[in-house]
């Protein structure tokens, strides 16, 4: 039987392929499509059965979705691709190089008469800073499970200019020379460490939950509920307990270091996975007509 | 919206007076624009909500953020530039939208928005950063809505940096904004063009 791949904008005919059974899949199409185009590798093309329709899955059978005798499929390139992997670990290396270069060679951002005493807290908060990047590093690489191998390039640039701007930003103010510690000194420093600390531990545990969720190599959906971990206790509440605790590790990183520009890339990131939390709660609930009703996106009883 | 298109003509009317007379005028009715944004919001008008509380929001800055804040402009040529071709401008929108409302827009109405704006949009452009940029040595002088180190929230604030950073940010926006006229002008007017003609 014979496909006719055709652009979904211009409805211009651009291939013809003619060995695929009507129990090929989707994959199979890309991959045949590939072999005429050899550019356009396969996480770069998009497949619908009408042309403004959503993307079809790899695993789709071309007999499931109208095209057992064959016809037109309709194509989109996604533009050049980059793996996630690639794109999260540039835009969290960044992060945890800047900083440390404001905290290290302060001479080189603030000017030679830079170096003078540190507060205690600031200390800190470069070793909380670099915790969080380098916690980060260490899930993107070891802990998460992706289900879309890659990402549109344009991406990197736009991510990576939100991170590492706000990298600069943050620690500028904090390792400057004239920085003033917390109005309530150490008691403060010390609430703030300990917020940031536990909603660390807890946005990992949820991360780990997530992960146990999924068995290797699939890409299987499951409501996620509460295990023998109090801090995914969570669960029971929230959709999204990793960004809730994501929120509140920032929140005790600017209570310890009272800094205001800690506090504007706080707000920034909830702002930012409000919307995601948003997303995910409304598929949940698609996908699932017994997910809990008193869960809210991302803060319990009210967001 | 009536009321404020009764009193963006009662403004036209006195922008050829020196800037004493419009001040209050310019301050309530600038700012009530606000409510345009709600009115797009809720799709009374239908105009882009982004576009709308964009040039609302620039609008309302150059009010308050800048002529209020220094009046060391108010007798400036800037100002009068940027407030006759705001006047006009809004003259003939509101009473564009008014008709909306109603159901039919008479077509020369419609020609006026989409044909007025080649010319008053650079005017306006021109007066408002004229105005900014005398602006400058008095923002800079004063120290006014800045903040420096050391202080208790660790921040700092320049306003004299940001205001001439929203100067240059007219390079890449006002292009884009005139080039979305000209685009709808095409459009609505060019397409009317043709039919007449037909």
């Amino acid at each position: 039987m014979e496909i006719e791949i055709v652009h979904a904008k211009s409805g211009k005919t651009l291939a013809t392929l003619q060995n695929l059974a009507p129990s090929a899949t989707v994959l199979d199409v890309k991959k045949e499509y590939k072999k005429l185009k050899p550019h356009l590798y396969i996480e770069r093309q998009s497949f619908r059965s009408e042309p403004r329709g959503k993307s079809l899955k790899d695993e789709d059978q071309l007999r499931n979705i109208g095209l057992d005798k064959g016809g037109k499929i309709y194509f989109k390139d996604l533009g050049p691709q980059l793996s996630w992997t690639t794109v999260f670990l540039t835009e969290y290396a960044g992060p945890l190089v800047i900083y440390l270069i404001f905290y290290s060679r302060p001479a080189l951002i603030y000017g030679a008469n830079a170096t003078r005493t540190r507060a205690q807290v600031v200390n800190v908060a470069a070793a909380c800073w670099t915790f969080h990047y380098a916690k980060r590093l260490f899930e993107t690489i070891f802990i998460h499970r992706f289900s879309h191998a890659t990402m549109p390039i344009f991406n990197i640039f736009k991510n990576s200019m939100y991170y590492w701007g706000f990298a600069a930003y943050v620690a500028y103010y904090v390792n400057h020379p004239l920085y003033t510690p917390p109005a309530f000194g150490d008691r403060q420093m010390y609430l703030g460490l300990a917020g940031f600390l536990i909603n660390e531990l807890g946005n990992f545990s949820i991360h780990v939950a997530l992960r146990n969720l999924r068995p290797p190599g699939t890409k299987v959906r499951k409501i996620p509920m509460p295990a023998s971990n109090p801090l995914t206790w969570l669960f029971s509440l929230v959709t999204c307990p990793n960004y809730t605790y994501e929120i509140g590790a920032w929140l005790g990183f600017t209570i310890m270091t009272q800094c205001l520009p800690a506090g504007l890339f706080t707000l920034a990131g909830a702002y930012q996975m409000t919307l995601w939390a948003w997303g995910k709660h409304r598929n949940y609930k698609k996908e699932f007509k017994d997910y809990p009703k008193v869960r809210k996106p991302i803060i319990p009883f009210l967001l | 919206m009536l009321v404020l298109v009764i009193g963006q003509y009662m403004k036209t009317r006195h922008h050829f007076g020196i800037f004493n007379e419009v001040d209050r005028f310019l301050y309530v009715f600038q700012t009530a624009a606000v409510l345009e944004v709600l009115h797009c919001a809720i799709g009374i008008v239908r105009s882009s909500v982004v576009l709308t509380a964009f040039q609302v929001t620039s609008r309302v800055f150059l009010v308050w953020g800048v002529t209020y804040s220094v009046p060391q402009v108010h007798n400036t040529i800037g100002v009068t530039m940027f407030i006759l071709a705001w006047a006009v401008t809004e003259v003939i929108r509101y009473s564009f939208y008014t008709f909306s409302l109603f159901g039919t827009v008479p077509y020369m109405l419609q020609w006026c928005r989409y044909t007025f704006f080649i010319l008053l949009y650079p005017i306006g452009v021109t007066g408002e950063l004229l105005t900014i940029y005398t602006s400058l040595p008095r923002v800079k002088a004063s120290g006014i809505y800045s903040m420096q180190l050391p202080n208790k929230l660790n921040a700092s604030f320049d306003y004299y940096s940001f205001l001439i950073l929203i100067m240059l940010s007219y390079i890449p926006i006002f292009p884009q904004l005139y080039c979305h006229m000209l685009a709808q002008r095409q459009k609505i007017i060019g397409g009317k063009m043709i039919k007449k003609t037909q």
